[in-house]
């Protein structure tokens, strides 16, 4: 930990070509008060959550008052934090270090909870509870495609008009496609303030009308044919709640246009997570082109899981021969060995010396066997290592502009805040932690 | 054997190489599978190194003794609309209510529609059958949604009739669940060695479980080879470290004397072992809790070249080894 990047890189010259071109220097942005918003995204199963967690621990531990909003933490890391009760608030994390004049505060989403508290928030009481209790509306709030995307931005909106915190880091839900975040408030604003909900409002609102007739033959043929498809209690049950929630619409198309801006805004940054496999970094090259696309500030890619090596100047088959070479000999020190035992002169006179002499070889026959095991581990090592540096540089040539951190695999899951420190380190430095060398 | 095979994991666990690994082996001896693809990545399209995969069932893959692997990547609003025109001939309507926003609204807003539409694709293709009265497919392979979502993905049809009472969704929400509670299909899932994908896999299998869909196997994807055992490790920690130091030195590593070529890799070859260790203790710890879980487990090995097409056979060889064909 204590060593860093550049020593290690000068002492191991046979490792700079694997250096990105440009790297992520993560304490400047995070200690940056400008930066308000850092939002960490990427596929599922690359570490996401943990990624958010550490970067708040080390803003919070560097003076800043953090919040980081996440969506789906592993149960212990949750426990280790206090949030694994959904109350859908900010908590402040006990045991962080506030020397720096910082707080860390952590929330897990309750999507359902957000939603209702939207509904709560913009409708009278008695709306309110219309629309609670509607089965359209229960089902949509439940988790329907988008909808918990779209709720992880409406907190971010709250989190950041409160401006309690100067430091929001989010976590984005697990889609199928990584970028639905995106899109999710865009679909569901247009949806709820577009054409369709006119349709569907229009037998309520327009009928009776007879300058409207015309409009209302159409309006009810198309209802008619959604209802066909929908069932007609589920196409009445999605008019009464478009009815209910009629009040909001403007609401909501407005506030997804400014959660929208706010992703644009220059306080905002993103951080792409991946690990350093095939898949997951095809889906950070199409985030990073995605991001731009949309004019959305990217900060870097986040490579977790970077396997490193002390040794790693011993290729994987000089490591093989080697260990091959152990066996074979383990196999002819076997035979020399009782020939030994044979021939030598003092055999015949000491009782115990053969016992001993057998133990002894039989000493070094397991050594030779673990020294064996360890050169097969390190050519296991290796040939990792080689194949992550080949899908990363696959990577780097495709997006050489984009700045990059990698983190070290860790042998097992972070479920504490010694463990998210250490992950903040990593992120740190830049460049993973090899094994210790004398 | 269940003809649909459903196959779910936590993200970045691999499910979509089993699931093709599993229709390349269920393809075997002149069989004929589906491989369908419901969450619009083109996982499937890389995986085979072909082109992005259109909304039309086609042949990919010829497995070992003349089976074929065909693939479809579903599109819920093509599926959508295809519907639409099968049942009501809604030709200028469809495209209306495309125009308002309403196809787009029920496959990607309202309660359930999109997976009542990718589950009804996949049912239906399980029991299409040729003018013959064959089964058109012997097998489909279904790459779902990952372990979080599966059980609602699979049960929204109950939900969806429950909010749809009549109509033709109920009817075709019915008519899918029919097929997904029976022993006809078979919920595999598909995880690693490691704590959260273990924990996520034994709550999908609960859930999976309480709403009476059928579990299948359990694979664990992507384990590393025992290089050293419990033993092995535990010399490690006891040997002194110039013994180990000769010992490479007589592999023909350099120097076994202090600061010798031999010697210098002593530390880091440990270090690796230490790290080998600790993930081998948690490993251990996480095949008990998934023997626990009283389900069928499989385990693929890591490819050491990473997942390409070479790979994918030799992990279908491997589940057909381990007959899960």
């Amino acid at each position: 930990m204590s060593r860093g990047p550049e020593s290690a890189q000068a002492q191991d010259p046979s490792r700079q070509h694997l250096s990105p071109t440009r790297s992520l220097d993560i304490d400047p942005l995070i200690e940056d008060p400008t930066t308000r918003i850092v939002v960490c995204c990427g596929s599922g199963g690359v570490g996401k959550t943990t990624t958010a967690a550490a970067l708040g621990l080390r803003a919070a531990e560097r003076g800043r008052k953090v919040v980081v909003l996440t969506i789906d933490p592993a149960r212990r890391l949750a426990q280790s934090m206090g949030i694994d009760s959904l109350d859908n608030t900010p908590r402040r994390v006990k045991g962080v270090d506030d020397s720096a004049g910082g707080e860390l505060h952590a929330m897990m989403l309750d999507m359902k909870r957000t939603f209702d508290e939207i509904v709560e928030a913009h409708s009278d009481p008695e709306r309110a509870s219309a629309i609670l209790g509607n089965p359209f509306y229960q089902s949509l709030s439940a988790g329907f495609a988008g909808t918990q995307e779209y709720m992880a931005m409406e907190k971010l909106g709250q989190l950041r008009s409160r401006d309690e915190w100067d430091l929001i880091v989010v976590d984005t839900p697990p889609s199928r496609s990584a970028l639905d975040f995106l899109d999710a408030p865009k679909r569901l604003g247009s949806f709820l303030d577009g054409k369709l909900i006119r349709v569907l409002l229009a037998p309520a609102k327009v009928g009776g009308r007879a300058g409207m007739k015309f409009l209302n033959v159409g309006m009810s043929m198309m209802t008619g044919a959604l209802g066909k498809v929908l069932g007609g209690q589920l196409l009445k049950d999605v008019q009464t709640f478009v009815a209910a929630m009629d009040s909001m619409f403007g609401g909501f198309r407005t506030r997804a246009d400014a959660t929208y801006k706010l992703l644009q805004a220059p306080g905002t940054a993103f951080l792409v997570v991946a690990a350093p496999e095939r898949d997951a970094l095809r889906e950070a090259a199409y985030f990073v082109e995605r991001l731009a696309a949309e004019r959305m500030p990217l900060a870097g890619l986040v490579l977790n899981r970077v396997h490193g090596s002390g040794a790693d100047r011993l290729s994987a088959e000089r490591a093989l021969a080697a260990a091959e070479n152990l066996e074979d000999s383990r196999i002819v020190d076997q035979e020399d060995g009782k020939a030994g035992v044979r021939n030598s002169p003092e055999t015949y006179g000491s009782s115990d010396s053969p016992t001993s002499e057998t133990a002894e070889a039989d000493a070094e026959r397991s050594v030779d066997r673990l020294t064996a095991g360890l050169l097969r581990l390190h050519a296991e090592r290796m040939r990792l290592l080689s194949r992550e540096q080949r899908t990363r540089d696959r990577f780097t040539a495709l997006h050489p502009e984009v700045a990059v951190t990698e983190v070290a695999a860790l042998p097992g899951d972070v479920h504490d805040l010694a463990g998210l420190r250490d992950i903040g380190d990593r992120l740190a430095a830049g460049r993973p932690e090899l094994p210790e060398t004398p | 054997m269940s003809r649909l095979q459903v196959v779910s994991g936590k993200g970045g666990t691999g499910k979509t190489t089993v699931a093709a690994a599993l229709a390349l082996a269920l393809a075997t001896e002149g069989k004929r599978t589906l491989l369908v693809e419901v969450e619009g990545r083109q996982g499937i399209a890389q995986l085979f190194e072909t082109e992005a995969l259109p909304y039309e069932e086609r042949k990919i893959a010829v497995a070992p003794g003349g089976g074929e692997v065909y693939a479809l990547a579903i599109d819920a609003e093509q599926a959508l609309l295809d519907y639409l025109q099968m049942f009501y001939k809604l030709g200028s309507a469809g495209r209306a209510l495309k125009k308002l926003g309403a196809i787009d609204f029920a496959t990607t807003i309202a309660p359930g529609v999109r997976d009542v539409l990718l589950t009804g694709k996949a049912c239906e293709a399980v029991r299409r059958k040729d003018r013959g009265g064959r089964f058109v497919y012997d097998y489909v392979v279904m790459d779902a949604p990952p372990t979080g979502r599966i059980t609602r993905f699979l049960n929204v049809n109950d939900e969806v009739a429950g909010l749809a009472k009549i109509g033709p969704i109920h009817n075709q929400a019915q008519a899918v669940m029919r097929v997904l509670k029976s022993p006809e299909t078979a919920v595999h899932l598909v995880t690693l060695l490691e704590e959260m994908p273990v924990q996520e896999t034994a709550d999908g299998i609960a859930e999976l479980r309480s709403a009476r869909l059928p579990v299948g196997r359990v694979m664990v994807n992507m384990v590393r080879p025992e290089v050293l055992d419990g033993p092995g490790l535990e010399l490690a920690e006891a040997v002194p470290r110039s013994s180990i130091a000769r010992a490479l030195s007589s592999a023909g590593l350099g120097g076994a004397r202090r600061g010798g070529h031999a010697e210098r890799l002593v530390d880091p070859l440990l270090a690796q072992a230490e790290e080998y260790a600790e993930r081998y203790t948690l490993e251990t710890e996480q095949r008990a809790v998934l023997a626990d879980l009283g389900v069928p487990l499989h385990e693929l090995p890591l490819l050491a070249e990473g997942m390409d097409l070479a790979g994918l056979y030799a992990l279908a060889r491997e589940l057909r080894g381990q007959d899960v064909s």
